[in-house]
């Protein structure tokens, strides 16, 4: 007996968009709440408990958005690459959906992250703009996000769109390990990682406790507006079959 | 220029950006409800084809 017997109906359950409707309809509110809750946490920590740095004083406060933004554009280009993946090998109906969804915010926290990052360069560094990798890396990002948006309204068939955005994802994609490790790789005016790294965090607890919060309220944020994102495109995609049924049906009275 | 200065336009650049991305959300929705609802008064359901 085969095991795409089984295999099969339950991929085409979880791949059901109106289970998908009803699923995220349920989890939107509390994930949304969560997110609102923490970023106030995290915002009062940051504001009011965490300690100025004793070399750059109060504009380490800029690092408790900088960071979760830059985190966020990588995070939700991940997800369009595994969405991207979805779509050519496995054709899941969901996959472009949630890629379509996803291109808009990351590359609105990936704007975030530039703009922050230069008004924090400015005071810290001397200069709002230095082309070194890791910001050079991460303005082709934002150029690679906006590619992939332009694509999308170059291409009117939406299957055709899918696949070739699909495309540009993944070579994209190439990008995401250059601009983690760039400060690794090449000599960057930019501080090399002090979050996720090989032998663990370098910053103190009283400033990590508070990054930490604001990353999953980010995150939380970002995940909220997704299947918001998500659910208002399958919507849109409802809306534009029936426009086409509508048009079909005009045409058939006339003939 | 202060540090302040730039502390607060980072914080408030921000804000705009992300209440941008939530107002987008709802404005969106809201379109693409609406133009649903507007169908179905229409008779253009799926389910209409039935009858």
């Amino acid at each position: 007996m085969s095991l795409d017997r089984y295999i099969e109906p339950m991929i085409r359950e979880l791949a059901n968009p109106t289970r998908f409707m009803s699923l995220s309809g349920t989890l939107l509110p509390w994930v949304g709440a969560l997110g609102a809750l923490l970023l106030a946490v995290g915002l009062y920590l940051v504001w009011f408990v965490a300690p100025a740095d004793y070399q750059q004083g109060d504009t380490v406060k800029i690092m408790y958005i900088h960071v979760p933004a830059a985190w966020l554009s990588l995070f939700f280009y991940m997800t369009m690459a595994a969405s991207a993946l979805g779509t050519l090998v496995w054709r899941h109906p969901l996959a472009d959906v949630s890629q379509k969804a996803a291109a808009p915010i990351g590359a609105a926290f990936t704007l975030i992250c530039l703009v922050t990052g230069s008004l924090w360069g400015k005071p810290m560094w001397g200069t709002y703009w230095q082309w070194d990798a890791r910001l050079t890396s991460m303005l082709v990002m934002l150029l690679v996000y906006l590619g992939i948006l332009a694509l999308w309204r170059a291409i009117e068939e939406p299957n055709r769109a899918a696949r070739a955005v699909s495309i540009l994802t993944l070579v994209g994609a190439v990008n995401v390990p250059i601009v983690k490790f760039s400060v690794d790789w090449w000599n960057t005016l930019h501080q090399p990682a002090s979050v996720f790294r090989l032998g663990g965090p370098t910053i103190h607890a009283s400033m990590l406790v508070p990054l930490l919060i604001m990353a999953v309220a980010f995150t939380l944020v970002g995940v909220t507006l997704h299947l918001a994102g998500m659910r208002t495109e399958i919507l849109r995609r409802r809306v534009r079959t029936l426009t086409i049924l509508e048009a079909e049906r005009l045409d058939a009275q006339a003939a | 220029m202060s540090h302040t200065f730039f502390i607060a336009l980072s914080y408030i650049l921000t804000a705009l950006v992300v209440l941008g991305l939530i107002l987008r959300a709802f404005i969106d929705h809201r379109i693409q409800v609406r133009a649903l609802a507007e169908l179905e008064a229409r008779g253009i359901g799926r389910r209409s084809r039935r009858g």
